[in-house]
């Protein structure tokens, strides 16, 4: 097809899917965790704007999570439809630690996701809070057991290999392998500060609308304090993270840096900018910062890291990718830890709210997160290759035999299935983001479930209560 | 040790798939009832019934994935790859349908409708490509070594494409059997004249693939027919006619939960006489449960888990259902 092998229509396919996917979890780990904290919030305050805020971001919440789901299925069968012999040589690692996440990740989340979109008029305020934070809890302990795969297939250990398959030796090895808990903070962090600057540019959007109000002005100032705090951590984070890349994947490292080779007893350079050539071995038009290379890598004034050239041709990852990537997650990155500071400077003398400059700012950088996961995944993904459990298996011996015409039928149709699908949804989370948190948003009860009454504990209007007296009573005809 | 874990495993995925079936069956079953409810409230009170658990149900199906994956990988290389395009079809099927829960009450008028035709297109997809599956996978895996060796359009075949129309009317029963009990009013009687139809179509596809099978597989018929195993297996058909009759005359006096109940069992008996057939292979005819198992160390580590957990997810499934129970009113998700 194209003249496209099934590989690469396979790494296309499971790049294409993964990367839709990725982005729904980051969502809903950030959103769900923000949800609880306002939840919590109205309990301890009985404040209005906290309810409102609640409601407004639990209906985008049930989008975003409704999305992640459905791409989620898909993904958990991806590995055995699209990558049959990796399942099958890696699968006796891979499996347990993929069922943990299902036992106590996905059940948890759908077991409370219902009551904590349906159930505030049905359980009473301290269950319903239960719900809410067992959500969140389920977005981490998902993220926990996800991550701890990826991270395995990166940095593999605790097995042995026996009968031409990889058979399990350590299990504390394989789950807290050298680079899970670097990996695992990254992807959390990363989580909030994107959720947080959706927040936030959804506050500022409304505020350059001039719909002012408080739960407005709230989001945006929490949104604010969240990245001021968390971005910062998160460049500290992502330092030894590469580190970590630096000691087990160096060639990943390589690729990252555009660096080929040392120069005996020199320093490394950073390469600003740069167009990496994996054909003739060299970065053409680089930009460097004498020293700094040494100095983020090996945290020394001369210190040398490994270049591409001591890695056989096949082993090298691509290098004018993973370079480029990285610096779009880096340079973001950056970008939010300014937003952040200029967001402190802002609050003196109440200039957050007002100030037309920034508020233009903090909407623009609404989707930064996003795009900064999307590049960092495609940094750490691509960066791996060719290997698809490093060192191990590769990835042009993990993909199943179905042969191209297979593989362009079942690509198209993801495509065509996602954009519609995930544009649309897009385009309805949009639509209520411009809409905006209402004064009173509880009343206006979540769209799509069986919202009667039961146990009307929840200070509800009195009309609300009249309607639905007879609720109870065909309940229990029921 | 005298505890074999390949045998636990094959009935925890076993479990896993039935509660699939029966959960996620009854709200795709939902989904194919669509077109017999043109009302747009009557449509959302569909809905309603199952929004705050289809993600749970849908859960299970990731467990029997993965379960696979974990105790048995050589299966679940197998299967998925030999029943590549059934499965993926299956599952942008879900991708749909999973959306328009959310999307259709987010869109305006005119895309409601869009979100409509998704959700019955959606699970008519899945439901047709489970049951062609099912009937792909009963039908006989071809296997050389540790790998599939057929091609990817051998699902097309007689058993496989009529077991996807046995399984959509499996689900439609167990669909508006659920509504008889969640609903009221013109919906509720609706259904009551849908169940009856699906319910004879259901019976004749238990029995046809019940003739079907043991004919063309002398290895089904010997597991089924010859002495002792008789004995205990005869009450299975028995039981099959018990509860058709039990459906039937529910439904003909003002019905609320039986009709449901009576589906549950023909489902599960219809299920666990597959399973009684295939015993002890996990990918028929060619490969057991043992020969399929993952490592003493994998099958261990997930069983310790597993064992704690499930009953714990038992419980809140439960409790969440409990929550939600009673009958659903056509306005009640609106203020």
């Amino acid at each position: 097809m194209f003249g496209l092998s099934a590989l690469v229509l396979a790494r296309i396919q499971f790049a294409f899917t993964m990367s839709f996917h990725i982005l729904f979890p980051a969502v809903t780990i950030g959103l769900a965790s923000y949800l609880a904290v306002l939840e919590l919030s109205w309990l301890r305050t009985k404040r209005q704007v906290f309810v409102d805020l609640y409601h407004f971001w639990l209906k985008i919440f049930a989008v975003m999570f409704g999305m992640g789901v459905v791409s989620g299925i898909v993904m958990a069968y991806q590995i055995g439809t699209n990558w049959s012999y990796m399942s099958e040589f890696a699968g006796s690692i891979m499996g347990p630690v993929l069922a943990y996440e299902v036992l106590t990740a996905f059940f948890l989340e759908a077991g409370f996701l219902g009551v904590m979109l349906f159930g505030w008029n049905r359980v009473g305020p301290a269950l319903h809070l239960v719900a809410t934070c067992m959500v969140a809890a389920g977005t981490l302990i998902s993220a926990t057991w996800i991550l701890a795969a990826n991270s395995w297939m990166q940095t593999p250990r605790g097995y042995a290999i026996e009968g031409g398959r990889m058979v399990p030796t350590d299990w504390l090895a394989i789950v807290f392998n050298p680079s899970f808990p670097y990996r695992l903070l990254h992807m959390v962090v990363a989580a909030y500060l994107t959720t947080a600057l959706i927040v936030g540019a959804v506050g500022a959007w409304q505020l350059l609308h001039k719909r002012d109000n408080p739960a407005v002005r709230k989001m945006l100032s929490m949104a604010m304090w969240m990245v001021l705090i968390v971005a910062p951590i998160q460049a500290v984070i992502g330092d030894f993270h590469g580190l970590n890349t630096a000691k087990h994947q160096p060639a990943k490292l390589a690729a990252m840096e555009g660096h080929w080779e040392n120069t005996p007893g020199e320093a490394v350079p950073l390469k600003l900018f740069g167009i990496p050539d994996m054909e003739e071995e060299k970065t053409h038009f680089s930009v460097e910062v004498p020293h700094l290379g040494s100095v983020i890598l090996t945290h020394s004034w001369a210190g040398q890291f490994p270049g591409l050239k001591e890695f056989r041709k096949e082993d090298r990852p691509n290098s004018l990718i993973v370079f480029w990537s990285f610096r779009t997650m880096v340079g973001l990155g950056l970008l939010m830890i300014g937003l952040g500071l200029w967001s402190l400077f802002m609050r003196r003398g109440g200039r957050l709210f007002t100030s037309r400059v920034f508020l233009r700012a903090a909407l623009i950088m609404g989707p930064a997160g996003l795009v900064a996961i999307l590049a960092g995944w495609i940094t750490t993904e691509v960066g791996r290759q060719p290997w698809v459990v490093y060192g191990v298996l590769r990835t042009s011996d993990a993909v199943s035999k179905h042969g191209a015409p297979a593989l362009a039928l079942t690509l198209g149709l993801f495509v065509a299935a996602y954009l519609v699908v995930f544009g649309a949804g897009t385009a309805y989370v949009l639509r209520m983001m411009r809409k905006g948190p209402q004064k009173f948003e509880l009343h206006r009860a979540l769209d799509g479930g069986p919202g009667e009454v039961r146990t009307p504990m929840r200070p509800l209007s009195a009309a609300d209560v009249a309607n639905h007296d007879d609720a109870g009573d065909d309940a229990k005809g029921g | 040790m005298g505890i074999d874990t390949s045998v636990i495993w094959a009935i925890i995925i076993y479990f896993a798939v039935f509660m699939y079936v029966l959960l996620d069956g009854f709200d795709l079953g939902i989904g194919m009832l669509f077109p017999f409810a043109k009302d747009k409230r009557d449509r959302d009170t569909m809905m309603n019934t199952v929004a705050p658990v289809w993600d749970g149900n849908e859960t299970w199906l990731v467990l029997g994935g993965e379960g696979l994956l974990a105790a048995f990988p050589v299966a679940y290389s197998i299967i998925l790859s030999g029943l590549y395009l059934p499965l993926i079809f299956m599952l942008v099927g879900l991708v749909f349908r999973g959306v328009a829960f959310e999307f259709r009450f987010k869109a305006k008028e005119a895309g409601r409708h869009f979100w409509d035709k998704a959700f019955i297109g959606g699970s008519v997809t899945a439901a047709f490509f489970q049951g062609v599956s099912l009937g792909a996978f009963l039908d006989g895996v071809k296997v050389s070594g540790r790998s599939y060796a057929g091609g990817v359009l051998d699902w097309i075949a007689p058993f496989p494409l009529l077991a996807g129309f046995g399984v959509m009317i499996a689900y439609t029963l167990l669909g508006s059997t659920w509504l008889i009990m969640k609903t009221e009013g013109a919906l509720h009687k609706r259904m009551v004249k849908v169940a009856r139809p699906f319910a004879l179509m259901l019976l004749g596809a238990i029995v046809v693939v019940s003739i079907w099978t043991p004919l063309r597989d002398p290895a089904v018929a010997d597991r089924w027919f010859t002495f002792p195993n008789i004995l205990f297996l005869a009450p299975v058909p028995v039981l099959v006619l018990l509860f058709i009759a039990i459906l039937l005359r529910s439904l003909g006096r003002d019905p609320h939960r039986w009709p449901f109940v009576a589906a549950l069992a023909l489902v599960f008996l219809g299920y666990t006489g597959m399973a009684i057939s295939i015993w002890p292979h996990i990918v028929p005819p060619a490969i057991t449960i043992w020969e399929a198992a993952s490592p003493p160390a994998s099958q261990g580590f997930a069983l310790v888990g597993t064992l704690f957990i499930l009953p714990v997810i038992l419980m809140y499934t439960v409790w969440s259902y409990w929550v939600f129970r009673g009958k659903v009113k056509a306005d009640a998700g609106y203020h």
